[in-house]
């Protein structure tokens, strides 16, 4: 017998060692250092672009410059112009929709709404010159800024609502002598400001991210690896790798962390499961918008209240605003927990003239899909912006206001703060009717929350999720999670049972011991 | 007359507390992860209810051979004799100090109701405990998993079986905790299963009894 015990025991420990070598993936632990060491090799041009002999002359016209770069950069125009950052729009198959041009055209937002009528000041963000109305030339090489995303001096500028000027008296010589990689700067002064001010839209990415902390991004912090954004968001014939969903509904061409990562990133097989169902974001974001606030919710149907016949604006503590007559009342937030939702890596998209007929609920204007239940899913963290918004209740339409105009009397909101002669010069920019009514309608837009990574030890923990109470993912409901999900059922009668289990015995024992004692006595 | 009998050999005691340990950890660990609270922490509470779940296993496929290969598995087919008569001890005879009414011998070691228990626990609630916990584990997200031919639609069906079978586990538990304060002493039984031998009735005087009865 005792030979058994002894078997049994060597067995056990067999089996034990067995179960922890099975449990952990052959994951090379040098992994994670040979990464850090591949993206702090300091990138150095091949060329010196202060010794071209066509660089050597005082240039005055940014166009100039376009003209000198294209000369030795042969076809790099052409790539540039069949770029998203060129078109504002993409070639997508959109379920139900079939293939559209989608982009800023004919996808509204909620927040200035659409860019179409609007493009001199909107054009401030694009990589061309000379936009100043519809009839912009997108076949023109010239109108290209190459300068916006290359120049290395970080001094180039673009002038407000000037259709993508740059400011005149920048010095654009010295400039076209420092182009190279762009740098978090050039991505930045768009990214980072879209929507009209620090962090409007994205929620992890604003200015906080030019010079970051290790805190506040771990791979793009100054005194950590200080990645640049192109490190991840590499780019094939000027077409780059990563896409909002803003304006993008298929699943391809996505910048993602297994492309550097792999799909076993840990040494725990169980974590490295949750892959299969959770984005890596949904773990290692706790929380975004770590610095300055992001706008939350933006309220259009309290606009256009003046003071004195003047347009004013209302700020909170933090210097955010929280009202403007041009554009109504708004909420920030600041270091906020994602919201959770499931995403296969397509979008459905609320295009111009599209009619909404259940004015119920929200109106998703990109619409991320994904569930449980579907294989491509996986848990991601977003970004809701809320936003309430003009609407045609007789056409069930959304309205594309007219905003911006140089003028007072042009039916521009922005000068005249009348939405009946906005919506009216706005719609029919767009060649939409306009019935004449105006309502206000809710609306939500999704973005996927993807930066501002946090170290290894803030990384969301298992019971923020796996809980009853507050659980990360409480508004998932369409799949069983241990920890969080039970049957009331059986809870009840297995608690039932626990306690008439415990009464039973003490009753019992209680009686036994009395009728003992009396026994005895 | 009453004899020292070698009731309890030595694998079935190894076999029994080793069970008893490894329930023990996996109902505090289970709990644990089915969220009724927090102690080990939920990543560890995972981690030892699955070592818990692979030695339970091993134990069990050992403790099957051993039930065959020695035959003790016929103690544990139910009989319906006698049954009332232990029901009726257990909630009457036992107050009045009355002898047990099925005598515990090395070849008849089980009274009717445990029989019952037990029998049920071994044919119903162990296996589909086992095979609920190894579809749990193995449930790899079915549609991307490593076991293909295995589509699960949802977790939940699983989950659930499994919580039934832990909540009668603790019920079981605790009762028979109780119970073994029953035998002849409050502590004899807990002894025997330490030590192995317990003090019986000695089956060669089975007609003396008989006459003590009547």
């Amino acid at each position: 017998m005792k030979k058994i015990i002894i078997v049994l025991l060597l067995l056990f420990l067999i089996v034990i060692s067995a179960v922890s070598l099975l449990t952990t993936e052959s994951y090379d632990e040098s992994a994670q250092m040979k990464l850090k060491e591949k993206y702090e090799v300091k990138y150095t041009s091949s060329v010196d672009h202060t010794k071209f002999s066509i660089l050597q002359r005082k240039f005055t016209d940014p166009r100039d410059v376009t003209e000198a770069c294209i000369s030795c950069h042969t076809g790099r125009a052409q790539e540039v112009m069949q770029s998203n950052h060129w078109n504002w729009e993409r070639e997508e198959y959109v379920e139900g929709k079939g293939i559209v041009y989608l982009g800023k055209k004919n996808a509204l937002n909620n927040y200035c709404i659409g860019s179409e009528g609007n493009e001199k000041s909107c054009a401030k963000c694009h990589v061309g010159f000379g936009m100043t109305d519809k009839m912009f030339s997108f076949t023109d090489p010239k109108n290209i800024d190459c300068l916006v995303c290359h120049d290395n001096t970080e001094t180039y500028v673009k002038a407000s609502e000037m259709g993508g000027a740059p400011e005149m008296s920048l010095d654009f010589t010295n400039i076209a002598q420092h182009v190279g990689k762009p740098k978090r700067s050039n991505c930045g002064v768009c990214h980072f400001l879209g929507g009209g001010g620090n962090n409007v839209k994205h929620g992890d990415l604003e200015i906080a991210m030019f010079e970051p902390t290790r805190d506040i991004d771990v791979h793009m912090g100054i005194e950590g690896v200080n990645m640049q954004c192109v490190a991840c968001h590499t780019s094939e014939k000027h077409v780059m790798l990563g896409k909002v969903y803003s304006l993008s509904s298929m699943n391809r061409n996505r910048s993602t962390c297994e492309q550097c990562h792999t799909n076993t990133p840990h040494s725990d097989e169980i974590i490295n499961e949750h892959g299969e169902k959770v984005a890596c974001q949904s773990c290692h974001i706790p929380i975004y918008a770590k610095v300055n606030a992001t706008k939350t919710h933006w309220d259009w149907s309290t606009a256009g209240k003046l003071k004195n016949g003047e347009p004013y604006e209302v700020d909170d503590p933090d210097g955010n605003h929280t009202y403007l007559s041009i554009k109504g009342s708004f909420k920030w937030g600041k270091k906020i927990q994602p919201e959770y939702i499931w995403f296969n890596g397509t979008a459905n998209h609320y295009l111009l003239g599209d009619v909404i007929n259940d004015t119920s609920k929200p109106v998703k204007l990109n619409a991320l899909n994904g569930s449980y239940k579907d294989r491509n899913s996986k848990i991601t963290p977003v970004k809701i912006h809320r936003g309430i918004q003009p609407f045609d209740p007789l056409n069930k339409m959304l309205i594309q206001p007219k905003l911006f105009a140089d003028n007072v009397g042009e039916g521009a909101f922005w000068k005249d703060f009348d939405w009946y002669r906005a919506a009216e010069v706005g719609m029919k920019e767009v060649k939409l009717p306009f019935s004449g009514k105006i309502s206000f309608i809710r609306t939500e837009m999704y973005w996927p929350v993807n930066h501002m990574v946090s170290s290894k030890d803030q990384t969301v923990g298992c019971t923020e999720c796996h809980t009853r109470e507050n659980s990360r993912i409480a508004g998932l409901t369409d799949f069983y999670m241990p920890g969080r999900d039970y049957s009331p059922v059986v809870e009840f009668a297995g608690n039932a049972l626990i306690v008439l289990s415990l009464l039973g015995v003490f009753v019992h024992g209680g009686i036994r011991f009395f009728s003992r004692k009396k026994k005895n006595d | 007359m009453k004899r020292k009998i070698y009731i309890y050999k030595s694998f079935e005691r190894f076999w029994h507390w080793f069970q008893a340990i490894l329930i023990f950890m996996l109902i505090f660990t289970g709990f644990e992860i089915h969220g009724s609270y927090s102690f080990f922490g939920y990543k560890n509470a995972v981690s030892y209810h699955n070592i818990a779940a692979y030695s339970f296993i091993v134990l069990i496929v050992f403790a099957i051979f051993w039930h065959f290969s020695t035959g003790e598995w016929k103690q544990y087919l139910p009989s319906y004799k006698n049954i009332k008569a232990q029901l009726d001890y257990y909630l009457i005879g036992i107050f009045k100090n009355a002898p047990h009414p099925t005598k515990k011998t090395v070849l008849s070691k089980l009274n009717p109701l445990q029989k019952l228990v037990y029998f049920g626990l071994k044919i119903l609630v162990i296996p589909v405990m086992v095979i609920s916990g190894l579809l749990y584990m193995f449930y790899r997200y079915p549609q991307n998993g490593a076991i293909k031919g295995l589509t699960i639609e949802s977790l939940e069906v699983i989950a659930v079986v499994h919580t039934i079978g832990a909540f009668l586990l603790v019920a079981f538990l605790i009762t028979h905790l109780y119970l073994i304060t029953t035998g002849e002493t409050a502590t004899s039984n807990l002894k025997a299963m330490i030590t192995g031998y317990e003090e019986l009735e000695d089956e060669k005087n089975k007609e003396e009894k008989e006459e003590i009865k009547k």
